[in-house]
């Protein structure tokens, strides 16, 4: 077989691969620990600490969900990742209508503080550090999640974790989104600011390049539109007046591990980099932990096949490693069966041991940064910087980001790439192994997670039960006290915080906030 | 709604394209799921394959859904669902184009659907399901030929 693929090297974002690098390339930049942190934000990266191994997790039933996290957290694992269910990112209720066929079948479904309760049963959150991927009502499951903290004993400034929060990639590439632009952000910020006030552990945002990527960029887009969607949180959040340092050490970040080995390495080297001078001389941030960028990464989701499913395993393993030589702080794999459906039980352990073996047998985390100063990368880590700060001053001419989606510019640009990369595969000009190369006639089958009708029925009848034993009264002065905050320019959080308390829902509360915000809907291009 | 081929023209569009023998084909996002990478590619092979495409993107109900092709006088609608709940949203379009005697209308369905529901869905009536993997040519192919062209 020939070639062809490597007739003129390039990465997937189409930066040259030269043959040899001249002696300059290899040019070993300022040690790990050091600004701007090419080489990683702590000195013994993970001789002093490993990565936080943490699988994102959650369907059918909170009940159900809750016992998949024990599981994972009795097989090793170090934090827990919750996914939520479309009904709940979207801000329906279980018993929605709109909800219908969607109950617990990409993720958790968590309609009120019951749920959430349930969620979290027997697990400590004084000492597991969980991370929410919800965007929209971000704020609500947020206010959720502290008063069980509370319920639980564990005050509000010992509870850390990571709130998604990213509103802007929603726009951008996942859309899940309810308000328009401009009072969503409001939301974010109302939350950047409560977090810098109440809860010093807690990550209020994680700026995502993830489903950036998914939705079909290149690493560059990705690189270059997840920093600035950070810009404008930063932006805002120094419009309400915090000072710099006050939030910016608790902005995380969020990027993909996809095929291309070394030029995701130079993304994550070039994030830290690009991230820590935008801190310290556009924003004049003084504090180092303002000046580190701090990542998860999960390995791309959509590299993986659903032809010849095992070969995933080894797709997943050397993205694994690229996130490891990158300098990630948590790290989620992929299970090999997740072209098909939600992973399996024993989908995720294999995906948790991938993590372990590398930790523990392959060496990898004795040295901070073993690939500094190779000629290959080092040039990588630049080009990469350069082309993501070209893209960031062309949205910055664009007036900054909202106007750039408005536009529809990152997405036309993502869509472009999508295409080209799947017209590359349909050419063979790209192999994916077992697609478009390699074939076996046979069929592998793997056992797949099935999620029944039944979690639909359950939950909308808890649901049920809960609205009539609830105090109805306290829930209207609390929706309507929350409207009010709305529609001034107070904090909403303490607002969300006595609509949780009272057993508001998510979808009242989301439905409230609409009646103020009003909804958004996308000029969709194709 | 965004037509691909170009807006204020276009019931003269339509008539025209009637008369080349153009296969008209809605290409929407049932249900709540944001993830429209896939259905935007397909989109834009089956245009440039030729066909006239009507891009109804995301959040549809099965109700806007048939509607618009109804009004769009469509001769297949191409679903994608890769939230899981394909079977459940699928079926209802089905159902709905049944009652409102559409019957000629065929459905094309992908995502991210295992092989047991994919026969499921076959056995429903759906013209063709693309699984993960699929290629482009086999979907221009497969839309073609339930549109009743020959590829």
């Amino acid at each position: 077989m020939t070639r062809r693929s490597l007739d003129s090297p390039a990465t997937l974002s189409g930066l040259p691969v030269e043959r040899i690098y001249p002696a300059d390339a290899a040019r070993l930049p300022e040690p790990p620990g050091e600004y701007p942190y090419t080489r990683g934000i702590h000195r013994t990266m993970y001789r002093g600490r490993l990565w936080t191994m943490r699988q994102f997790a959650g369907f059918s039933t909170p009940e159900e969900t809750n016992e998949r996290y024990r599981y994972l957290l009795a097989q090793g694992q170090t934090g827990l990742s919750v996914a939520f269910d479309l009904p709940t990112l979207m801000g329906y209720d279980a018993d929605d209508p709109m909800a219908a066929g969607e109950v617990g079948k990409c993720g958790a479904p968590v309609s009120s503080l019951e749920d959430m309760e349930i969620l979290f049963a027997g697990i400590p959150l004084g000492e597991v550090t969980v991370s929410m991927t919800i965007n929209s009502p971000a704020a609500i499951l947020w206010g959720m999640y502290l008063v069980v903290a509370e319920q639980q004993g564990v005050a509000w400034d010992r509870v850390a974790g990571t709130l998604q929060n990213d509103i802007l990639k929603e726009y951008i590439a996942q859309k899940e989104y309810l308000y328009p632009p401009r009072p969503s952000m409001r939301l974010v910020t109302d939350t950047i600011e409560f977090g810098a006030r109440h809860t010093p552990r807690f990550n209020p945002i994680s700026i995502s390049g993830y489903h950036i990527r998914e939705a079909g960029s290149t690493a560059v887009q990705e690189l270059a539109f997840t920093l600035r969607d950070g810009l404008e949180y930063v932006d805002w959040a120094l419009a309400r007046g915090l000072a710099i340092d006050e939030f910016a050490p608790r902005l995380s970040f969020f990027f993909n591990a996809h095929n291309d080995f070394f030029e995701e390495i130079a993304k994550f080297r070039a994030a830290r980099r690009l991230w820590a001078r935008l801190m310290r001389e556009r924003y004049g941030a003084r504090e180092e932990r303002s000046w580190k960028l701090r990542f998860h990464a999960q390995t791309a989701g959509c590299s993986l096949t659903w032809q010849q499913p095992y070969n995933n395993v080894a797709r997943t393993t050397f993205q694994a490693l690229a996130a490891v030589l990158g300098g990630a702080q948590s790290l989620h794999t992929n299970s090999l069966d997740e072209a098909y459906a939600l992973p399996s039980e024993h989908a995720v352990t294999l995906a948790l041991r991938t993590q372990q073996v590398l930790a523990e047998e392959s060496g990898v985390p004795a040295d901070p940064d073993p690939l500094g100063g190779s000629g290959c990368l080092e040039r990588l880590t630049d080009q990469m910087e350069a082309a993501a700060r070209e893209y960031m001053d062309q949205i910055d001419r664009l007036g900054g980001m909202i106007p750039a989606i408005e536009q529809g510019f990152p997405q036309r640009e993502i869509a472009e790439a999508s295409y080209r990369y799947q017209r590359a595969i349909e050419s063979g000009g790209k192999i994916v192994v077992g697609v478009n190369a390699f074939v076996s006639p046979e069929g592998e089958s793997v056992d797949l997670l099935r999620v029944d009708q039944e979690a639909h029925s359950r939950q909308a009848s808890r649901l049920a039960r809960l609205r009539a034993r609830r105090d109805r009264t306290r829930v209207e002065h609390a929706l309507a006290a929350l409207q009010g905050a709305a529609r001034g320019s107070a904090n909403t959080m303490p607002f969300i915080l006595e609509a949780v308390r009272a057993y508001a829902t998510v979808g009242e509360i989301c439905r409230a906030f609409g009646e103020v915000f009003g909804s958004y809907q996308e000029s969709c291009t194709v | 709604m965004h037509r691909l081929d170009g807006g204020d023209a276009a019931v003269a569009e339509r008539l025209k394209t009637a008369q080349m023998g153009r296969i008209r084909v809605l290409v929407a996002k049932p249900g709540l799921d944001g993830h429209d990478r896939g259905a935007k590619v397909v989109a834009r092979a089956l245009r440039d394959a030729g066909l006239e495409v009507i891009y109804a993107g995301l959040r549809q109900t099965p109700e806007m859904i048939v509607e618009t092709a109804l009004s769009e006088d469509v001769q297949v609608i191409g679903l994608s669902v890769l939230s899981g709940a394909h079977c459940e949203l699928v079926s209802r379009v089905r159902e709905l184009l049944d009652a409102e005697g559409l019957k000629q209308i065929r459905l094309v369905v992908g995502g991210t659907i295992p092989d047991a529901d994919a026969d499921r869905l076959r056995k429903q009536g759906v013209a063709a399901v693309f699984q993960p993997g699929a290629s482009l040519e086999q979907i221009v192919a497969e839309v073609r030929k339930a549109g009743g062209l020959r590829a």
